[in-house]
């Protein structure tokens, strides 16, 4: 189980990229499937390599589009 | 099991209520650094605990819109002024943690000598500078910052220090005074920098609430839409190109030295001021006023409409002066287009024997139609029972309302008659105080040195407010 995953809200997502340029692992990708109610592709989580590093929330211009989350144990 | 560590923080609104459009994302274009840095202030205000504290003063630039996300205080000011305002602001509440939030134009151009004086002075504020080196809200010309040989749409052979001068150093010009404690400069390109950059902001906030002295952070920030890149190209950009002439660093730093304020002296309040200017607030003006007024046009709310270069607001200004001659608090406020002569002009007068709130008038006891547009657009704001003056020497219309005195004066033609068409404003002024026994003639006649200019018309003015009140009595109006 990976470390972390990260959430896009992609309404509030304005497809700019930077968090794409700035994973270090390389886990997030343009959703081209989708267009959000701005007209762009969002950023999406490719679903799996998450270090829950937190450079995408800390890049990321829009307040709410990213969430990251970390992995307890429970 | 996954838990949230990083989400949005709690000094945003949850939606953007004052927003117009979606009320869910920033106005901001894709891959800003404001909304990078926001995040950064806001997280910190969290951190600190200090959201309930915090004023955020924002500037003229992109970042205007500030109040529309923090769920601070707010307060937005004019160009380049936002350390004077954040200055008051702080000073009248001392506990307060005030952030003073600035792009390179607002900051380094028209705002220099506020940054500069607030700084030296020492104010116990936050003051966080984004540096862009371009003006990004109106469309990407030259600021102060911009690099040699950028091209920006003022300089688009690239900025050439012969002619527009070095990109201007605020940190270094800062960390040269005495006053602040801590002057850094950050910067987005990359992970490590951005990190840096959020602590600096909170390291800043945490100095204010402990009131060691005046913070300056300076944040090398993108402007994809300005510099014509892509968002990640933009943070290449900071780096290749900004950061070898502005280094990122700490440029001073004496908070460990630097002594807390004393607590703020016992602050003087309103009332205060009042009594140090020897003012009685609620001492009453009727004992001054020896004129008896009709008690239905007391108090009155006066708006007084035109075309430009028929005196309306010269109309306004005598008013005000004469009724403020007479003891009565009056307040003054024009309104009008940019054109100098033939655009339509407006002002608000009021005249009162008490406080005045505001000096809007939205619906006026007394209006004065110079035209017919002005009849057209001011008539229907009436209050009932208000009483209407209109110059039916350029009106050809009646009033539609029935519910307010109308009094037709042929403003125009009298002055016209009187050899000085542009009297006409003056007549009215007769008229005025005729009808609702306003304001005494000779108080008129003593005031007209402060409101004509041209001392030579002031007989000409006088025999015109003459024919203005002659013209009411002659009519039985």
């Amino acid at each position: 189980m990976d470390r972390g995953k990260m959430v896009v809200n992609s309404d509030e997502c304005k497809g700019c990229g930077l968090c794409i340029s700035q994973c270090p692992v390389g886990c997030i990708e343009f959703d081209n499937e989708t267009i959000n109610k701005q007209g762009y592709h969002p950023a999406k989580y490719k679903g799996s390599g998450c270090t829950a590093c937190g450079i995408c929330f800390n890049v990321c211009p829009e307040p709410g589009a990213i969430t990251v989350y970390k992995l307890v144990k429970a | 099991m996954y838990e949230p560590i990083l989400s949005k923080p709690k000094s945003f609104f949850e939606t953007y209520k004052e927003k117009t459009g979606d009320q869910t994302i920033t106005h901001y274009c894709p891959g800003c650094g404001h909304g990078i840095v926001h995040k950064y202030v806001a997280s910190a205000l969290d951190e600190l605990n200090l959201t309930d504290r915090a004023i955020f003063v924002s500037p003229v630039g992109c970042s205007v819109f500030g109040y529309y996300y923090f769920n601070t205080g707010n307060l937005q000011a004019a160009h380049g002024r936002a350390p004077a305002v954040a200055t008051g602001s702080k000073r009248v509440n001392p506990d307060s943690i005030v952030i003073s939030y600035q792009g390179d134009g607002d900051l380094a151009a028209i705002g220099t000598a506020e940054i500069i004086h607030a700084a030296n002075r020492g104010e116990l504020i936050t003051v966080i500078f984004i540096n862009n080196a371009i003006y990004g809200m109106t469309g990407g010309q030259m600021a102060p910052t911009t690099l040699v040989g950028q091209k920006t749409t003022t300089t688009p052979r690239g900025r050439d220090p012969h002619n527009e001068g070095y990109p201007v150093k605020m940190c270094e010009l800062i960390s040269q005074l005495n006053a602040p404690i801590y002057v850094e400069r950050v910067a987005l390109n990359n992970a490590a920098n951005r990190a840096k950059a959020k602590r600096a902001i909170k390291k800043a906030l945490k100095l204010q609430s402990e009131r060691k002295g005046f913070t300056f952070v300076e944040v090398l920030s993108q402007c994809p839409t300005g510099w014509k890149v892509d968002a990640p190209d933009a943070l290449k950009w900071i780096e290749e190109k900004m950061i070898p002439y502005y280094p990122v660093k700490v440029f001073k730093d004496t908070s460990n030295e630097a002594e807390p304020y004393p607590e703020a002296k016992e602050i003087i309040s309103g009332e205060k001021v009042f009594e140090i200017l020897g003012i009685k607030r609620d001492e009453k003006k009727e004992e001054t006023i020896k004129y008896e007024i009709p008690e239905k046009y007391k108090n009155p709310r006066i708006k007084i409409a035109g075309f430009g270069g028929q005196g309306v607001l010269l109309l306004g200004v005598a008013l005000a002066q004469v009724g403020m001659m007479e003891g009565y608090n009056v307040t003054w406020i024009p309104s009008y287009g940019p054109e100098m002569r033939g655009g339509t002009a407006n002002c608000s007068v009021n005249i009162s024997d008490s406080l005045i709130g505001s000096p809007v008038v939205e619906k006026p006891t007394i209006l004065v139609a110079m035209n017919k547009p002005s009849m057209e657009k001011f008539e229907k704001d009436m209050v009932s029972g208000g009483i209407l003056f209109y110059n039916t020497a350029m009106i050809d219309t009646e009033p539609q309302r029935d519910d307010i005195i109308k009094v037709p004066v042929p403003a125009t033609k009298i002055a016209s008659d009187l050899g000085n068409i542009r009297v006409g404003n003056m007549v009215m002024l007769g008229a005025i105080i005729e009808k609702t026994k306003l304001l005494p003639l000779e108080t008129v006649k003593s005031g007209f040195e402060y409101f004509i200019s041209r001392k030579n018309l002031i007989p000409l003015n006088e025999k015109a407010v003459e024919a203005g009140m002659n013209y009411i009595k002659e009519n039985n109006l």
